[in-house]
């Protein structure tokens, strides 16, 4: 069971996001740290924006985060969104990975309050339907 | 700035536009619109069409410069520039390429222009069905996150909640923009005034934007002729002069899927201090504002960037009474601006600071010597320029 209906844009993998999406599958969250440097990245670049080195490397981090920012959505902008509920989409820092930030769905009643601060942990939306399968990165407050 | 600043060596000669319609009304082809609006400038500046050797757009306008000064029989093309990035944010960044070219001595008639016909091409706030996302965006497009105001809404959401901003604040940006398209013939909002409580009544499109948050979409068309300082006396109106221009945005501003290290930001906080410096005025100088009105938001995030108050002012500072043309502390958006006179991306507003220069607007701020525009808050690059009259270089 998707939060979003089906029908939604999927996520096309491609040679600098496939570790990401890789990981994804196996409910492992992972982003991208530079080795010479170690600085950490999001999303995914070819090298390393504070060093400028192309050995940038991938870790997997725990998936907790906290709610940076929010936004609540009504109006259907895309045709599998027609005739269906609000939906939250939250932006999750990751303090642990250096404040990097991802962006997600808040699962859970679309109506209910959002708070900025307030802990999340990722849940591993797997759509095992889809020709290839693929998993999206929610999230839900701890 | 050094020696190297276009302050005072541009001036604008024309100004131009079609009727403004709702999106895909326009009975034209939209390259068709965008040769009535250029020839409207000329018209407006006493210039003969066929000596505009220049022509700068931006947001990928699809209306090749080539092709123009062959449609309008230019006797020679000498300028033909694009600048990157999408919604307003290259508006003033046109008019600072436009005058950057004519002050290098690449051209002498430069013609700033964007033409939209929706109905002929795809509307902006709608995603086509099914498929996929690729590169970044499917880091954001699968959650829901596809048209600009989701795009863009998280980034006010966080300088809102840093700051502690109120709704009325946002609501009394809109009214100004309704409040002064009653004044203006040309506005497509233009006898539809807006009540707070029709605000507050409005259904939410991405909350914290409601719908009359939100900018229009329209199709028509908008030109502004510039030339060398030295002509402008010569020209038929009261001469504004172009005194600062800059474009741009902070560190990192491009990080994808939302990280850029300063988050809550409409990205004008280098580009305005580098414009009003150009300038050399002070956000108090101001007569006039136009500000680029995609969301209520980041028009207050722009104010706030372009100095005219603190972020912890604008619950008090961002009153109906406040923005009007008549007597308000700053007036904003005096023409009905993106939400309520057009979405010309941005240029209607461009042209409304050039006419409170020449006395013309349709809501005139008396006495008006200096007038800016914030142009596309929150995208990147975004863009600011500062118009003058005579008595301010």
């Amino acid at each position: 069971m998707s939060y979003l209906p089906e029908g939604m844009p999927r996520p096309l993998a491609d040679e600098l996001s496939d570790p990401y999406w890789e990981a994804a599958r196996e409910g492992r969250l992972m982003v991208q740290r530079c080795n010479a440097c170690r600085a950490w990245q999001w999303g995914p670049e070819w090298c390393c924006h504070a060093c400028r080195s192309f050995d940038v490397g991938w870790v997997e981090i725990r998936p907790r985060g906290r709610i940076y920012s929010w936004e609540r959505n009504y109006h259907p902008v895309h045709p599998a969104l027609r005739g269906r509920d609000p939906y939250i989409v939250v932006l999750v820092e990751l303090p642990e990975a250096g404040g990097v930030r991802m962006v997600g769905n808040l699962l859970g009643d679309p109506m209910q309050e959002v708070r900025i601060g307030a802990e999340v942990e990722a849940v591993f939306e797997h759509h095992e339907d889809a020709e290839p399968p693929y998993t999206l990165v929610q999230w839900r407050y701890v | 700035m050094g020696e190297f600043t276009i302050r005072g060596r541009v001036a604008v000669a024309g100004v131009g536009e079609t009727t403004y319609w709702k999106h895909s009304r326009s009975p034209h082809a939209e390259f068709k619109l965008a040769l009535m609006a250029i020839l409207a400038a000329a018209e407006d500046a006493g210039i003969d069409p066929a000596e505009i050797d220049g022509f700068a757009s931006y947001s990928n306008d699809r209306n090749d410069p080539s092709r123009i000064a062959a449609a309008l029989g230019c006797r020679e093309l000498a300028f033909s520039n694009m600048q990157w990035g999408g919604g307003g944010g290259g508006g003033s960044a046109a008019i600072a390429n436009a005058a950057a070219a004519i002050a290098c001595g690449y051209a002498r008639c430069v013609v700033v222009f964007r033409a939209l016909a929706q109905g002929q091409f795809q509307r902006f706030g709608q995603a086509a069905a099914g498929g996929a996302a690729a590169g970044h965006d499917a880091f954001t497009v699968p959650y829901g996150v596809m048209s600009p105001a989701q795009k863009y809404a998280m980034r006010y959401q966080r300088f809102a909640h840093e700051h502690g901003i109120e709704r009325p604040a946002l609501r009394a940006i809109s009214m100004a923009s309704y409040h002064h398209a009653q004044q203006n013939p040309r506005a497509v909002m233009y006898g539809r005034p807006l009540t707070e409580e029709d605000y507050d009544a409005s259904r939410w499109i991405t909350e914290p934007f409601r719908l009359f948050d939100c900018c229009q979409e329209n199709d028509g068309a908008a030109a502004i002729l510039l030339v060398a300082a030295e002509r402008a006396r010569d020209l038929p109106h009261r001469p504004c002069y172009l005194l600062g221009a800059a474009a741009g945005s902070e560190y990192r501003n491009g990080a994808p899927v939302h990280n850029a290290p300063l988050y809550g930001t409409s990205s004008f906080t280098t580009v305005a201090p580098r414009a009003f410096a150009m300038a050399g005025i002070r956000a108090s100088d101001v007569d006039v504002a136009q500000s680029y009105e995609n969301f209520t938001g980041g028009v207050l995030m722009s104010l706030v960037e372009h100095g005219f108050f603190a972020a912890e002012e604008a619950n008090d500072f961002l009153t109906l009474d406040n923005l009007r043309a008549d007597g308000g502390r700053l007036p904003l958006n005096t023409s009905g601006g993106n939400l309520a006179e057009c979405y010309m991306h941005g240029l209607e507003l461009n042209i409304e600071a050039v006419r409170q220069i020449r006395g013309q607007s349709p809501n005139q701020v008396e006495g008006a010597e200096i007038s800016v525009v914030g142009s596309g808050p929150m995208v990147t690059p975004v863009s600011s320029s500062v118009f003058g009259a005579e008595a301010a270089l």
